[in-house]
């Protein structure tokens, strides 16, 4: 099959639920993971009669810094636009999200295909919204009895979580570019603090929408021109999906394409068990929302100042700070980028970094100590691998205080072996003395040996 | 005089010098209900276990508190009923629909919260035409109120049951809303004082959303002092409504009796011209006359956008009303949408025509843009002038089932109010006299938050013309 003579044209929108204490627009608790159903509801997310929206300011804020951070332009004049369509997961018959003043458009994103070749995004627009309540149709099924027509549950505890909806322009190419932006995306909403950007647990929803353009289009026509169709992937909660619901989008389609056909403009889901794409929802038959501006939330004027005043409280983001490790402590691209890829991770390498320096320790010395050493962050201090880094260098006697707390780390870390050297396994205990040892490559044995010892009676 | 015929004013002093009880007070006005509730139609729910309970505890306080006691709970002990669009905790509010016929809130609107910490005794809730819709009561789902002075007619809409209850002296105020006139038509259509707030002056938490950017949550009483009394409650920034105003106020009564000597008062010409009855533009020149004899000087001006309120009203309102009824999907609250009255379902249809994709740069957009030449004709003309009066409806009361048929004719009962929720600002309905033995009122509109200004207004008119002693025979 002819595959080269298509270029795939792929955007996406991705939903990233933010980790306000209070939902977007009533006071309750917008933490409703694995919480008992129905408990975290009041009259406004259950969209009671009478009940009205108030927003929430935080996660304005955070939208704001999203969009910052995205490269975009803020909105000096946003709103609120009700977005009318009915599904039992709705309460008011309609959602609150932005339609045409959305909080921050016309950003970007650059991708670092290699070292050397760089990649723009162009992001069309980030803006408020929020979520539905969760329907649950297991129960209904499992418990239908004769004659019973079957029921299913709702949950709303979700309904009213803040959304931040973020949308590219069909600038990528293929799936390992999205895959990369994906992760970028999820790395700065991280960096943020704004959402754990978990995807088991749902805080992060990708939905691409896939085409292919003929390349004889492309020659002869303008550029711009994209194909007159476009396929939608719904919810899908996986990098590894995305990657695998594009290629086998481009495949299909490019099958269509090569028949002379023309793919159906339509909404597909991705289906894990068969690995493919199923179609759920014809476009023609797609529901006319009614977009009008919501008249219970007045319109939201920002000053440059108070732009200004969030980008000041915002910390330094992923590539500025990957710059600034390869610049400030002399580190190659790949540990620099190991090093930033999680915010913890950077705050306690210049920790490290900070402690050191007392110590006429290098930065270098340490991001290879932190690395190598794969040193897990909930337990160990910023500290202790300066001490460790320290014991290394001496090959003398290790002091017995870090010694000792090395050891008790080790056996929490290893409980099981700990249980079976105290049921009579003795043997166990060079397993523990070989971790111990990890840290102290050059120290004395015999030292560590009696120390392990005595905290294992 | 009888206990229930008492204005809140009176009923107060009595309270506090312990003429009578509380409860008293509260039986008196239950009895009025139970009399005439069933030829009148007034009250979808009676709360008497509710009421008696309140009044008693009501008593308690009267005996023991001390001043201050009082001060802080205004209406203590004072006989109120509540339009049933205002939700209440553990009592059936129906919207007047058969779609929430057994729905019971598990929350007081705002409003509601106000009153019953201010004191108050709810006696009941009102009937009105069903989700606010319509200018005469014949809407609700739950039968027709009848005008108290002369049951073959309406006592206007749609807080329909709020103008009876207070008329028929079956309580001493009741709350209403008005998204187009629905406080002010049934005020003057039974010889009360209907007021409608700023938008943004009083919270809409709770109570059951008609139009959105229209809905004003106003009040009916017996008299103009108590309306102020009223508002001085149930005004103020909420929390739980975004739309509301931080504008600071002062009590709303103390400026009651100032006169009107050297007020400027407005006579627009565009609501004294074609289909204004001939008796109610008398009545309304007798009005101005006595304005000008009191101090004031009327000013003839024009709000040259008047004419387009009405379709605007009837874009923007429907529109509204369309999404906000959504939720009444037959999912929740027990009964599905067959359950939706004609107007209800009428107006569910052009709202969602209105907003659909083509149509809403047509309508939407236009109505709105319109809606912005109104607001600016009323702001250029209180540049000039501190108030302006109108009749309240071009016709007096017509006879019930006489415009039924014909939506559009009913619509055209709203020209004169809606410009005021157009426009967001206040408005006050006052007896003005009668033709043909029903009652007719003046609209008193002033500025955005300048609602001190129309009690002081409104109240100068009433002490001469004295309207509000006229009581219906029932």
């Amino acid at each position: 099959m002819k595959m080269d003579k298509f270029k795939p044209i792929i955007g996406l929108e991705v939903h990233v639920e933010l980790k306000t204490k209070a939902k977007m627009f009533c006071g309750c608790s917008a933490d409703y993971f694995g919480k008992k159903p129905n408990t975290h509801t009041c009259p406004v997310c259950l969209g009671l009669p009478g009940a009205l929206p108030v927003p929430n300011k935080k996660a304005i804020e955070w939208c704001i810094m999203i969009g910052l951070a995205l490269n975009c332009k803020i909105n000096n004049f946003s709103k609120f636009d009700r977005k009318n369509y009915f599904y039992p997961d709705l309460p008011r018959g309609y959602q609150i999200s932005q339609y045409e003043e959305p909080f921050c458009k016309n950003g970007y994103v650059i991708l670092n295909e290699t070292d050397d070749i760089k990649k723009r995004v162009r992001i069309r627009r980030v803006h408020m919204e929020e979520d539905t309540a969760k329907l649950m149709h297991q129960f209904g099924i499992q418990n239908k009895i004769q004659n019973d027509e079957g029921y299913s549950l709702i949950d709303f505890n979700r309904s009213g979580v803040p959304l931040v909806e973020i949308v590219t322009e069909p600038d990528f190419e293929d799936a390992l570019d999205v895959v990369e932006y994906l992760k970028k995306l999820q790395q700065i909403v991280r960096y943020l603090g704004v959402s754990d950007a978990d995807m088991e647990k749902g805080n992060m929803r990708l939905e691409p929408n896939i085409s292919l353009l003929e390349l004889k289009t492309q020659n002869s026509k303008l550029k711009t021109e994209l194909p007159k169709y476009k396929v939608e992937v719904k919810n899908i909660n996986s990098f590894r999906f995305v990657e695998k619901a594009i290629e086998y989008e481009i495949k299909r389609q490019g099958e269509i394409l090569n028949g002379g056909k023309t793919p159906v403009q339509e909404t597909r889901g991705w289906d894990e068990d068969k690995q493919k794409t199923i179609s759920q929802r014809v476009k023609e038959e797609a529901w006319d929302y009614r977009y009008f501006p919501e008249p219970d939330i007045p319109p939201i004027r920002l000053s440059e100042s108070q732009i200004s005043n969030l980008k000041s409280q915002m910390p330094e983001l992923p590539d500025t700070k990957l710059a600034r490790f390869i610049k400030e402590y002399g580190l190659s691209n790949n540990h620099s980028e190991v090093l930033t890829r999680d915010k913890k991770m950077a705050d306690f390498f210049e920790e490290a970094v900070k402690i050191g320096k007392k110590h006429k320790l290098s930065a270098k010395q340490i991001a290879n100590h932190v690395i190598n050493k794969k040193i897990n962050l909930d337990v160990v201090l910023a500290a202790d691998v300066i001490s460790w880094i320290i014991e290394e260098l001496n090959f003398s006697d290790i002091e017995d205080e870090i010694l000792g707390k090395t050891i008790r780390i080790v056996l929490e870390k290893n409980q099981k072996a700990v249980a079976d050297y105290k049921s009579g396994k003795v043997q166990v205990i060079g397993f523990l003395l070989g971790k111990v040892k990890q840290q102290f490559p050059k120290a004395d044995v015999n030292q560590i040996r009696t120390t392990l010892e005595k905290h294992l009676k | 005089m009888k206990l229930n015929e008492l204005t809140i004013k009176e009923a107060e002093d009595g309270l506090r010098s312990k003429k009578f009880s509380s409860v008293e007070l509260t039986i008196a006005c239950l009895e009025q209900i139970k009399k005439y509730n069933k030829e009148l139609n007034v009250f979808i729910t009676i709360t008497e276990k509710e009421a008696l309970y309140a009044a008693k505890k009501a008593d308690k306080q009267l005996n023991n508190g001390t001043i201050e006691q009082w001060n802080n709970s205004p209406l203590l002990g004072i006989p109120i009923a509540l339009k049933d669009l205002f939700s209440t905790k553990g009592i059936k509010t129906t919207a007047a629909s058969k779609v929430l016929r057994d729905y019971i809130p598990p929350y007081d609107a705002t409003v509601v919260k106000k009153l019953k910490d201010a004191g108050a005794v709810i006696i009941g809730k009102t009937n009105h035409d069903a989700w606010g819709h319509g200018g005469s009561g014949e809407n609700s789902d739950f039968g027709q109120t009848k005008n108290p002075w002369n049951q073959e007619y309406v006592p206007g809409g749609s807080s329909s049951g709020s103008g009876a209850s207070v008329a028929a002296d079956m309580c001493l105020a009741a709350t209403g809303t008005d998204t187009g006139g629905s406080s002010r038509l049934p005020a003057a259509f039974c010889n009360v004082v209907g007021f409608k707030p700023t938008y943004g002056r009083v919270s809409r938490y709770g109570i059951i959303s008609m139009a959105s950017s229209l809905d004003s949550i106003g009040h009916l009483t017996k008299t103009v002092e108590d309306s102020a009394l009223i508002l001085n409650i149930t005004a103020g920034q909420d929390v739980h409504d975004a739309t509301t105003s931080n504008e600071k106020f002062q009590d709303y009564a103390k400026n009651l009796k100032n006169g009107v000597r050297g007020i400027k008062i407005a006579r627009p010409k565009e609501y004294f011209t074609q289909g204004l009855d001939i008796q109610i533009k008398r009545l309304t020149e007798d009005a101005l006359k006595k304005y000008e004899m009191l101090g004031a000087e009327i000013i003839d001006v024009s709000l040259p956008h008047t004419e387009y309120a009405n379709p605007c009203y009837y874009i923007i309102q429907p529109a509204e009303v369309s999404s906000n009824l959504a939720k009444y999907d037959g999912i929740r609250y027990g009964f599905p949408r067959e359950n939706f009255g004609d107007e209800a379902k009428r107006r569910i249809m052009l709202g969602t025509y209105i907003l659909s994709a083509g149509y809403y740069d047509t309508y939407y957009k236009k109505a709105m843009q319109v809606r912005t030449l109104i607001k600016q004709d009323f702001d250029k003309a209180f540049e000039k002038v501190d108030a302006i009066i109108t009749p309240v409806s071009p016709t007096p009361p017509w006879k019930l089932g006489e415009k039924i048929n014909d939506p559009l004719k009913m619509y055209l009962s709203d020209i004169f109010t809606v410009t005021a929720n157009l426009a967001g600002i206040p408005g006050l309905s006052v007896p003005m006299g009668f033709v043909n033995e029903l009652p007719v009122g003046m609209q008193i509109l002033g500025p955005q938050f300048s609602e001190g200004l129309l009690f002081q207004i409104g109240h100068a008119y009433e002490q001469i013309s004295e309207w509000y002693k006229r009581k219906p025979k029932l």
